[in-house]
């Protein structure tokens, strides 16, 4: 296995800790993996990404300039990333802020209208476990269970109640992928 | 202790630095490297130590200065510019003869620059940096796991020579995250800090004076004699360098830090297409892995190829390594671009196709 992943959007969607889960998830099923968040002067409403490598092998770069997926959550990050997906590769589009068409022809593309599958589940902040759940299901990287493990010791004693809800949005994101 | 954690850079030197007994640390913040002191005041208080945010890098690096002389294992931290207000108090740190640790994570310069992932603090970090004729240690780790190793060891080497160490990395190294563990080195043998000014009775020892003024020339000359031998002792036993360079290579490529792990991606691209290129990464940039590096140049070797974050810094230590027989370059991206492994693989292809006739 050898994950690509960029992962992006506005602050505050959560991006940076799909990433996070992802690289945990990764190690805690004994992969090699990465995470390198952009950092600079960013705010809640600016544009964020990070690079995620779940591998076999041993990491070289951690930098991903030839995606094997990307998940792009808002409209800039669509026109940002779409190139940089390889040909074969994945694109996970929130469709609800990306209203420009996917212009690439040889990557596989799966359009969630996250926020609105969002809102309809009940909290606007799931956006990011929905696209979450769509790339587990797409490629079995790393177990949704594992995944679910990672967010509950995030979490902490006092937000286990908010696991539930992380879980459906998985499975909703899940849905999408045929 | 042998769990893998997943971590921060920034967050696993700080924790290595307490591993290694450091329970003094201070600074004053910078990006990219504000998870250190972050870090540092979370768990100094925890473990009986000091955290100290300081009214400026000055005052930083002279409170490390006073905890040093006092015997203590000392760390700072900051980014360029904030290094280069240290350099003063490097300076007399060297001159009292006193261990400390400290750590660059370099970004984009000159000036206040940027804070992107930059390596142009090279020339700073390798030739002493501050005023006076001296040298550091100075390690640049490419992994975060190899950082915590890294970061113990600087406290090791600056307590065995009484000369401050610098750990050198950038801001992908201090943001990203990966798998470690926090195991502790093997210990050296190190002498006991009887020279530290930790107070005094009146009769069991003469009086603890640390200073770097010397107004007899000849005395100041002797000084210097002394740190200059510390330096040769330093350049034969702390050299550290990772070789990956197959005896048939014909061309070799030399990168530290971050960059030597996009450049070993590209290495196995252009392997995958035939070329025969081996790599040399010097985990210590001073001192310079110059032996190690002219064993590589064979006759075989038609060019010799440095890929740094700098206008070709390291390149200047390459010559000195190898002379002007072999042709020599520098890749470079600068101000905080960092290249894709494929932007170096292709250089590596030109660099073939020029050398192949």
């Amino acid at each position: 296995m050898d994950e690509q992943l960029i992962i992006a959007g506005f602050g505050g969607q959560g991006v940076q800790l799909m990433g996070q889960l992802l690289a945990k998830s990764g190690m805690k099923e004994g992969k090699n993996v990465s995470f390198l968040p952009s950092y600079g002067p960013e705010m809640r409403g600016g544009t964020t990404n990070c690079n995620v490598v779940i591998a076999d092998d041993p990491i070289a770069s951690p930098i991903v300039g030839e995606a094997t997926c990307a998940m792009v959550l808002n409209l800039p990050s669509l026109i940002k990333f779409e190139d940089s997906v390889i040909p074969g590769g994945a694109l996970i589009v929130n469709s609800s802020l990306c209203t420009q068409e996917v212009k690439r022809n040889d990557i596989k593309v799966i359009s969630i209208p996250a926020n609105d599958v969002a809102l309809e589940l009940g909290n606007i902040r799931v956006v990011n476990m929905i696209m979450l759940g769509a790339y587990l299901e797409l490629t079995h990287s790393v177990k949704v269970e594992t995944v679910l493990e990672c967010l509950k010791e995030n979490f902490g004693p006092k937000k286990q109640h908010l696991v539930a809800i992380n879980e459906k949005a998985i499975a909703a994101g899940a849905s999408y992928v045929k | 202790m042998n769990e893998r954690i997943l971590m921060k850079g920034n967050e696993a030197i700080a924790e290595a630095a307490i591993m290694a007994g450091c329970r003094q640390f201070f600074g004053y913040p910078i990006t990219p490297q504000n998870q250190i002191p972050e870090y540092m005041s979370k768990r100094m208080p925890q473990v009986g130590g000091t955290f100290l945010q300081s009214e400026s890098e000055v005052a930083a690096i002279n409170m490390v200065y006073g905890a040093a002389a006092a015997g203590g294992r000392v760390m700072t931290s900051s980014s360029s510019p904030g290094i280069s207000l240290k350099q003063e108090g490097i300076s007399y740190i060297v001159g009292a003869e006193l261990p400390a640790v400290i750590v660059n994570i370099v970004r984009g310069g000159p000036g206040l620059g940027g804070i992107q992932p930059a390596q142009c603090d090279y020339y700073q970090a390798t030739r002493g940096g501050g005023h006076g004729d001296y040298r550091m240690v100075v390690l640049a780790p490419s992994t975060v796991q190899e950082a915590v190793e890294l970061t113990q060891e600087a406290f090791d080497i600056a307590d065995y020579y009484r000369n401050p160490v610098m750990l050198l990395g950038d801001g992908m190294i201090g943001q990203m995250m990966e798998p470690v563990t926090m195991k502790p080195i093997e210990k050296r043998e190190l002498p006991e800090k009887t020279w530290a000014a930790t107070g005094w009775d009146g009769k069991s020892r003469p009086r603890a004076i640390l200073n770097s003024l010397f107004i007899d020339p000849a005395v100041l000359e002797q000084h210097n004699l002394k740190l200059q031998a510390k330096y040769a002792a330093m350049e034969k036993d702390e050299v550290r360098v990772e070789i990956d360079c197959p005896e048939d290579s014909e061309y070799i490529v030399v990168a530290y830090g971050t960059m030597a792990r996009i450049a070993s991606k590209a290495i196995s691209m252009a392997r995958a297409e035939g070329m025969k290129i081996g790599m040399v990464r010097p985990i210590t940039l001073w001192p310079f892995p110059s032996q190690a590096l002219k064993n590589c140049v064979t006759d075989k070797v038609k060019h010799v190829m440095t890929v740094e974050l700098a206008a070709g810094q390291m390149l200047d230590d390459v010559r000195l390594s190898i002379g002007n027989n072999v042709p020599t370059s520098c890749y470079s991206r600068l101000g905080g671009m960092v290249p894709t492994s494929r932007e170096i693989y292709e250089q590596f292809m030109k660099l073939g196709k020029g050398g192949n006739e």
